[in-house]
């Protein structure tokens, strides 16, 4: 990536403790027929998290789990093309009648959700979905808006805000800025297009 | 020489054979297709990717078996479906395949998929098709069906993973297949060590070791401790005749049965591209037995040619980026 | 009309003449080399300065597409190819259609060509009746109608019987033979050397021994018969080898190799380059290099330009189905200087390979610059280098394998019995 790591502003928070708001916020909507899914890749790694988190009402409430890619189903395939890696979705419940709640880890646009909405009805009709973020960045494009955020960051359209995953396993947020034109884009990697590897 | 396979940025542009396409690519395809085989088991088994496409299956070359699947893939893919079958007795001579191409992409069609009868047909209209058109080969006379060596590694891998450690035996008539030709190339690409093609000497093509293959003539000495045995087709016109004496010698020396198949490693798998020849090439017993993935193959057949078909049309618009591509 | 070529450097095999030398030209026969002759008053003078003079090209091999296929070439379009390419004469194969062994049509097609008044037309007559390998043809009345020799073109006789009865023949009249060695069971349905590349590719094989086979019968038949035979288009090292042994007991042999042969192998094929399918098809490296050295050595004793124009049409098509052939005339004298200069062979010797020599197999009066024979001149510059592109070249056949290179040695001047019939 061109994108060069920009100095943190002092208010940006910290992934661990934005994670611990969002479990407590996710708690209460933990209930029967109830179902996790994660958007690869930041949404799976904070459902995981999650899942260790919330493990009591989980287990409680047998809330079911699974991973959704939507490679397949992103609109901006016509112009982009496949990722060079894409992971199979992973849906290992029946969808029909279930609420489900979607867990993203940076709300932008709102297209990566309804690729995710498009491809979850192909598993069949849940009861109801609801969005979970991390951070809302602002700048949504579509008439979709997460349920729940763990926080509020409005950032510019040149600014990219993504969720990296240490290899201990936690979680923290980085700031890059785009390169207005990146020459990476015509190389022969396939996909090295800022922001289209992170939901 | 350019690869015509590629574009200027080094991504798949046609699929014209296996040869000439870095590993990196391959591995692609086959991650891709395995993103795929999910798609299948769904409640509704259709992504939305080529909506709007229109897929012309044009089949100089009768072959109801492959064109089905790619049918199948490109449906699953969402895209529209043309299917011709383009009587070569009437349409063998060069301008009237461009004709029939021709006309086809006067009615917007946004991608081939070619099978025919002469070798370097497929490379031959990828040649002579404007930029934004796709060709995939189905099979172009004797030298390259690539989603058939793609489908068969993608079965060997979900059975095999490691390919590093593999010995792979090809059996039958390499001299007039495409299928064993793109099975070796891909085989090679991928670092499988010991590939052996097992034939009688009128079925193995002139310098086949080139390709980087053994040569053996002797099934029991080819199969020995083989992990993994690809039968290939025998036609019906070859069976009698200069190439061999009879379908009934050729069963008794080449045709693959479970006596033959215990020198193999005792969890070696059986491929076979179809369609099967009981007793001529194969066993029955062997076909349909515990070690056989013949109808796994045709279902990952249609997962191989759903990635491929994905990566071909995607990411072609030349439109300048907006700021759509985050969540 | 008098000429006077000033200033060139000569070179004439025959006469083993390598140096700068005028040339002088009266009533289209070559008059004087070096010294004006007394009183000679030049009508035109040539400036040859820093260009080379030498004896119009002989093409042992080149197809006119007259008569029957004047959609892939014509006579004009082609004899036009020849001049600019500073081939002055060549000897046409019988395989027109229809095919040359009537009598008629050999002088019609000399007639024709004469009237063009550009390079000269030597057929060379079917050596069987529709060149169905079944009967002799009219060998007799074909020669005095014009034929310098009788061939089958790319069409083998079967029957050997029917062979042996053709050199027999032959021999009682002292005809030559222009034979193509390639045994068509072997060669049936193949479009490639049965090799790697062929393999690889799919494409079906032709097998070297598909020549040697049939070299070793046309050999063995010549040395019996006293035949005076001569084999077009070498292709392979073993068969290189049968000719140079068979030279050693039978001096009725002559060769010839096709100047794609001296550049161009399998691997030039590349992916399905309908160009380079050619008969006989590219060989080896291995193969490439023993013409190369048989060349050298004496064993072949020319270089032809196996001319054969196909319209673009026939050659649209997947490989196998893609016409035979490829444009050569205007390739020629480049491809023989880049040949040379590869193999550190002298251009007395090279020009040799593509003049004196055919001229010597055709029997014909040409090839040389010696005093009082017709002034057929190629006047070419070995240092400018031109572009191979369907627009450079004349001839109707824009197919060749060559296409888009870059090559030296550019034609300037091409006269014909002391006329130009081309500049550049």
């Amino acid at each position: 990536m061109t994108s060069e790591n920009i100095k943190l502003p002092d208010n940006l928070p910290s992934a661990e403790n934005l994670l611990k708001t969002l479990a407590a916020q996710l708690k209460p909507l933990l209930q029967t027929n109830t179902a996790l899914v994660g958007i690869q890749s930041g949404g799976v790694w904070l459902m995981q998290r999650l899942l260790v988190l919330l493990e009591k009402d989980i287990a409680a409430h047998a809330v079911e789990h699974g991973i959704l890619d939507v490679s397949f189903y992103r609109d901006d395939y016509e112009m982009r093309g496949l990722k060079a890696e894409n992971r199979p979705s992973q849906i290992p419940f029946d969808v029909e009648n279930k609420h489900i709640i979607l867990i993203d880890d940076v709300f932008y646009t709102g297209r990566t959700t309804r690729a995710a909405m498009n491809e979850l009805f192909d598993y069949g009709r849940p009861a109801s979905i609801s969005l979970i973020a991390l951070v809302n960045r602002g700048g949504r494009e579509l008439p979709i808006t997460p349920q729940i955020a763990a926080a509020e960051i409005v950032l510019d359209a040149s600014q990219n805000l993504q969720l990296i995953q240490n290899v201990d396993g936690t979680l923290n947020l980085e700031l890059q800025s785009l390169e207005p034109k990146s020459f990476e884009l015509q190389s022969p990697e396939l996909q090295p297009i800022p922001g289209t590897t992170q939901a | 020489m350019n690869n015509p396979q590629l574009d200027a940025d080094g991504r798949l542009r046609h699929l014209l054979s296996i040869e000439g396409l870095p590993k990196k690519i391959l591995n692609q395809i086959l991650d891709t297709a395995e993103s795929f085989v999910g798609v299948a088991e769904r409640e509704v088994k259709k992504v939305p990717l080529l909506r709007g496409k229109t897929v012309c299956n044009l089949f100089f070359e009768n072959s109801t078996r492959t064109r089905t699947t790619f049918e199948i893939a490109a449906k699953r893919l969402s895209a529209d479906v043309i299917s011709l079958n383009v009587n070569t007795s009437s349409q063998s001579k060069g301008e009237t395949i461009l004709d029939t191409v021709d006309n086809l992409i006067a009615m917007h069609a946004d991608m081939f998929v070619v099978r025919h009868s002469q070798s370097g047909a497929a490379h031959f209209i990828a040649k002579h098709v404007p930029d934004h058109i796709h060709v995939i080969n189905a099979g172009d006379g004797r030298h390259s069906h690539p989603t058939q060596g793609l489908l068969d590694i993608f079965t060997i891998r979900k059975y095999k993973p490691d390919l590093h450690n593999l010995r792979v035996a090809i059996v039958g008539d390499v001299l007039h297949s495409r299928v064993a030709r793109s099975e070796i190339h891909a085989l090679t690409t991928l670092g499988v060590p010991e590939i052996r093609v097992i034939a009688p000497k009128t079925l193995l093509p002139a310098q086949v070791d080139k390709l980087g293959v053994h040569i053996f003539h002797d099934m029991q000495a080819g199969l020995k401790d083989a992990d993994v045995v690809m039968m290939l087709r025998l036609q019906n016109e070859r069976m009698n005749g200069a190439m061999l004496p009879s379908a009934q010698e050729y069963y008794k020396t080449y045709g693959l049965t479970q006596d033959k198949l215990s020198l193999a490693k005792p969890d070696a798998i059986v491929l076979h591209p179809g369609p099967m020849n009981r007793g001529v090439e194969i066993d029955s017993g062997v076909a349909d037995g515990a070690q056989s993935v013949i109808l796994p193959q045709v279902t990952y057949g249609i997962a191989i040619r759903m990635a491929v078909m994905a990566m071909l049309a995607g990411g072609q618009a030349t439109t300048s980026q907006t700021s759509g591509t985050q969540s | 009309m008098k000429i006077h070529i000033k200033n060139g450097r000569v070179l004439d095999p025959k006469n083993n003449i390598d140096s700068k030398l005028d040339v002088f030209i009266a009533a289209g026969k070559i008059v004087a080399l070096g010294e004006m002759p007394a009183g000679f008053v030049a009508n035109q003078t040539i400036d040859a300065s820093n260009l080379i003079v030498c004896p119009g090209l002989v093409d042992l091999s080149a197809r006119l597409r007259e008569p029957g296929d004047e959609y892939k070439a014509t006579l004009v379009s082609e004899l036009q190819a020849a001049v600019t390419g500073g081939v002055t004469s060549l000897a046409c194969p019988p395989d027109t259609d229809p095919v040359l062994d009537e009598p008629g049509l050999v002088e019609m097609l000399k007639h024709r060509a004469k009237q063009l008044n550009l390079a000269h037309v030597y057929p060379l007559g079917a050596l069987t009746r529709q060149l169905q390998g079944n009967a002799l043809s009219e060998m007799g009345a074909l020669r005095e109608a014009g034929c310098v020799g009788f061939s089958q073109a790319n069409i083998a006789i079967t029957d050997t019987q029917v062979l042996w009865r053709t050199m027999e023949y032959a021999a009682t009249f002292g005809f030559t033979l222009f034979l193509h060695a390639e045994e068509p069971f072997l060669a049936k349905d193949g479009v490639a050397h049965d090799g790697e590349v062929a393999s690889r590719l799919g494409l079906k094989g032709i097998p070297s021994a598909a020549e040697t086979l049939a070299l070793a019968s046309i050999l063995r038949i010549a040395k019996e018969t006293g035949a005076r035979v001569h084999i077009n288009r070498l292709s392979t090292a073993e068969g290189v080898d049968m000719i140079r042994e068979a030279k050693k007991q039978n001096p009725n042999i002559s060769c010839d190799v096709s100047a794609n042969q001296l550049h161009l192998t399998e691997h030039d094929i590349g992916y399905f380059n309908s160009n380079c399918h050619l008969k006989p098809p590219l060989r080896t490296q291995r193969d490439k290099e023993a013409l190369s050295a048989g060349l050298k050595d004496g064993t072949i004793d020319a270089i032809c330009s196996d001319h054969t124009p196909v319209d673009d049409d026939a050659k649209l098509a997947p490989f196998a189905e893609a016409e035979i052939g490829a444009t050569g005339l205007e390739l020629l004298l480049a491809l023989t200087l880049k040949w040379a200069q590869q193999e550190n062979v002298s251009l007395l010797r090279a020009i040799k390979l593509v003049s004196q020599t055919s001229a010597q197999i055709l029997g014909i009066p040409a090839g040389d610059l010696s005093i009082n024979s017709d002034a057929d001149i190629c006047i070419f510059n070995a240092a400018e280098y031109w572009k191979v592109s369907p627009g450079a070249l004349k001839s109707q056949g824009k197919n060749t394998p060559f296409n888009g290179l870059e090559m030296a040695g550019k034609v300037k001047t091409t006269l014909i019995h002391g006329q130009v019939v081309y500049q550049s």
